[in-house]
């Protein structure tokens, strides 16, 4: 294991000694399974009380604007491939282009987050939010884990994209700064494993939440 | 591990191309518009499940390429596999437990 890391390519060109180009993306992915484990916690909620509050997340479900959820869910899409091109480019050499693909995903987050904003937003101005008082006095138990289970898991989800804002910005820098490059990309690869494990998680919540209806 | 491997790893089959990119890109586009699709015929309690089963067939494109894995090294597709049955299986025993309360 140790020879087959040494002998990557990557670390023959990388000017660190201790380069370990496998270590680094296994101890990424381990991160990864946490991040799993913590959706897949909330996932595993809403499909418990999907089968107890059929009728109620139908009704919650249909209050929710399916054209930004699909908007969303293409912007992200849309923002992984930018984030694969930007590796690719910088694997072939191509410094300016990988920036350029990096600043579009890095414009693709902010488009979701805009989007994120307004769509919360109008919920908030119906009063609907967590532990709002119409949603106390005038929504069935169903439809008030339908928003918990909605607030918590775009919640949780947007976090992660802002904190994937914040990373792709330390990449470009990076990148910039000819700190990674051909011969030393474990960084900004394992940002794009991360940047895609944020996009898979949508990949599941649009269905869930917009599309149960 | 081997030297089939190894020398896998150090030639281009390592750099996924820009066009390859583009083809998974559009196979999830599309498969975002059949989930949108399908949503509006009532399938009753199937809908779920065929939305969940088009997810997964994205999910699939995204972890095989964008993600690398379809040309990783063994150690972290074995990991992957082992990650899955760890969330996966307490789904089981949750799903189990409902259906026989």
């Amino acid at each position: 294991m140790s020879s087959h890391a040494a002998s990557h390519p990557q670390d023959a060109h990388s000017n660190n000694p201790h380069a370990d180009y496998i270590g680094d993306k296994v101890g990424f992915w381990f991160f990864l399974y946490t991040e799993l484990v913590l959706f897949g916690g909330l996932f595993l909620g809403y499909f418990f009380y999907h089968m107890k509050y059929k009728e109620a997340f139908h009704e919650a479900g249909s209050h929710l604007n399916v054209f930004m959820g699909a908007g969303n869910t293409v912007v992200l899409l849309t923002s992984s491939l930018t984030m694969v091109m930007s590796l690719t480019a910088l694997q072939r050499k191509q410094k300016g282009l990988s920036l350029f693909y990096l600043g579009l995903t890095i414009l693709f987050a902010l488009a979701f987050m805009v989007v994120k904003y307004f769509e919360w937003g109008a919920k908030f101005s119906y009063g609907l939010y967590p532990g709002s008082e119409i949603l106390q006095t005038q929504h069935s138990d169903g439809v008030v884990i339908f928003y918990g289970l909605y607030f918590v898991m775009t919640g949780t989800h947007g976090l992660h994209v802002v904190l994937g804002l914040i990373a792709l910005s330390w990449m470009f820098v990076l990148v910039w700064q000819d700190k990674i490059h051909a011969g030393d990309y474990a960084y900004l690869e394992n940002v794009g494993l991360y940047w895609h494990l944020v996009d898979l998680i949508w990949i599941y919540l649009f269905p869930l939440l917009y599309l149960v209806a | 591990m081997g030297s089939h491997e190894q020398s896998h790893d150090h030639d281009d089959h390592h750099i996924i191309g820009y066009g390859t990119h583009l083809v998974i890109y559009f196979g999830l586009l599309l498969l975002t518009g059949l989930t949108v699709a399908v949503a509006r015929v009532n399938l009753g309690e199937l809908n779920l499940w065929v939305a969940m089963l088009v997810a997964t067939f994205k999910a699939a494109l995204v972890i095989l390429y964008f993600m690398h894995m379809k040309y990783e090294h063994k150690l972290i597709q074995f990991l992957f596999v082992i990650a899955l049955l760890a969330l996966f299986l307490p789904y089981g025993a949750v799903f189990i437990d409902y259906l026989h309360r």
